[in-house]
């Protein structure tokens, strides 16, 4: 006999089909922007696209959206303590210049 | 009534949570590249920018849809093994090694054509240049090669389960594996999924 505690959600082809070319057209979207507009956007841009794109696959691909909230809670922490060190890297940097 | 020991008991959200903790690490394992990137960035702006030139963006691309489509591969082979269908659920992760293998064929393309040309750490192209240039090169064969190394041992990994599909050992009512292979494949898409703009695309 097998015990599982929770019930294993289903993502369907349909909504995995349309995160899929969500994710070609965002790709399309940062090439065709490459090197275009001012500088800050130049920086920026594509590091958001991606973000939003890596927010996909987490979200639905590796079905982070359908895991009990926790998961999301360390999720929070990781990416927290990645934009403080970004952040204290970020500043010593400009302070040497 | 079964007796206790025929009782087999599967901890699901533990089996995950694991596995999650793993690949956080792993994301930070990649985080320290990164971050030497955007520190050198800042000191050769145009040593960056003209050796990121050097790159083709358009494999860079070809790459990214081959391991989004990769992905998808992935995640639907997940579904297919939750509502039963095993042969679908093989064809789907044969799919996703050789989308990996196109990949790392890519690649191996693409280091070839910068070795042809030198550009590589201790190249005699790189010799007369500025050190941005040699900088930037040395981040980008570090880091690309380390992820090329996940992308075969991701390979590997779905190899395996692919094999414990084929003998029953992950099914429809117990697949964790199979979900945490899944996990391990989609982070290489997502480290990826950061590299190319990195790479390719900041200029």
């Amino acid at each position: 006999m097998d015990a599982k505690e929770t019930k294993e959600r289903i993502v369907g082809a349909p909504t995995l089909f349309a995160v899929w070319a969500a994710l070609l057209g965002l790709t399309w979207l940062t090439v065709d922007l490459s090197g275009k507009g001012m500088a800050i956007f130049v920086l920026a841009a594509p590091f958001l696209i991606a973000s939003a794109k890596a927010f996909l696959v987490v979200d639905y691909f590796m079905r982070l959206k359908y895991e009990p909230s926790i998961f999301r809670y360390i999720f929070l922490i990781v990416f927290g303590t990645i934009a403080v060190v970004s952040f204290l890297v970020y500043q010593d940097v400009a302070y040497r210049q | 009534m079964s007796k206790p020991h025929d009782i087999s008991h599967r901890d699901y959200t533990g089996a995950k949570l694991g596995m999650w903790l793993f690949l956080f690490t792993e994301f930070f394992l990649f985080f320290g590249p990164v971050l030497l990137y955007a520190v050198f960035r800042f000191r050769y702006p145009h040593a960056f920018i003209d050796a990121s030139l050097k790159l083709d963006a358009g494999v860079g691309a070809l790459n990214t849809v081959i391991l989004l489509t990769s992905s998808l591969c992935m995640a639907l082979a997940i579904t297919a093994m939750q509502r039963g269908r095993k042969g679908l659920t093989l064809f789907l992760l044969a799919l996703t090694v050789t989308l990996g293998s196109f990949f790392l064929v890519n690649k191996y393309f693409e280091w070839g054509a910068k070795f042809a040309h030198g550009l590589y750490p201790g190249g005699e192209a790189l010799a007369g240049n500025a050190d941005g240039t040699a900088i930037f090169y040395g981040l980008y064969f570090f880091t690309t090669g380390l992820h090329g190394l996940h992308v075969l041992a991701g390979m590997a990994i779905i190899i395996g389960a692919a094999l414990m599909v084929h003998e029953g050992r992950i099914n429809s009512t117990d697949f964790v594996k199979l979900e945490n292979t899944g996990l391990y494949w989609h982070l290489v898409d997502v480290v990826w999924i950061f590299l190319f703009p990195v790479f390719y695309l900041v200029r």
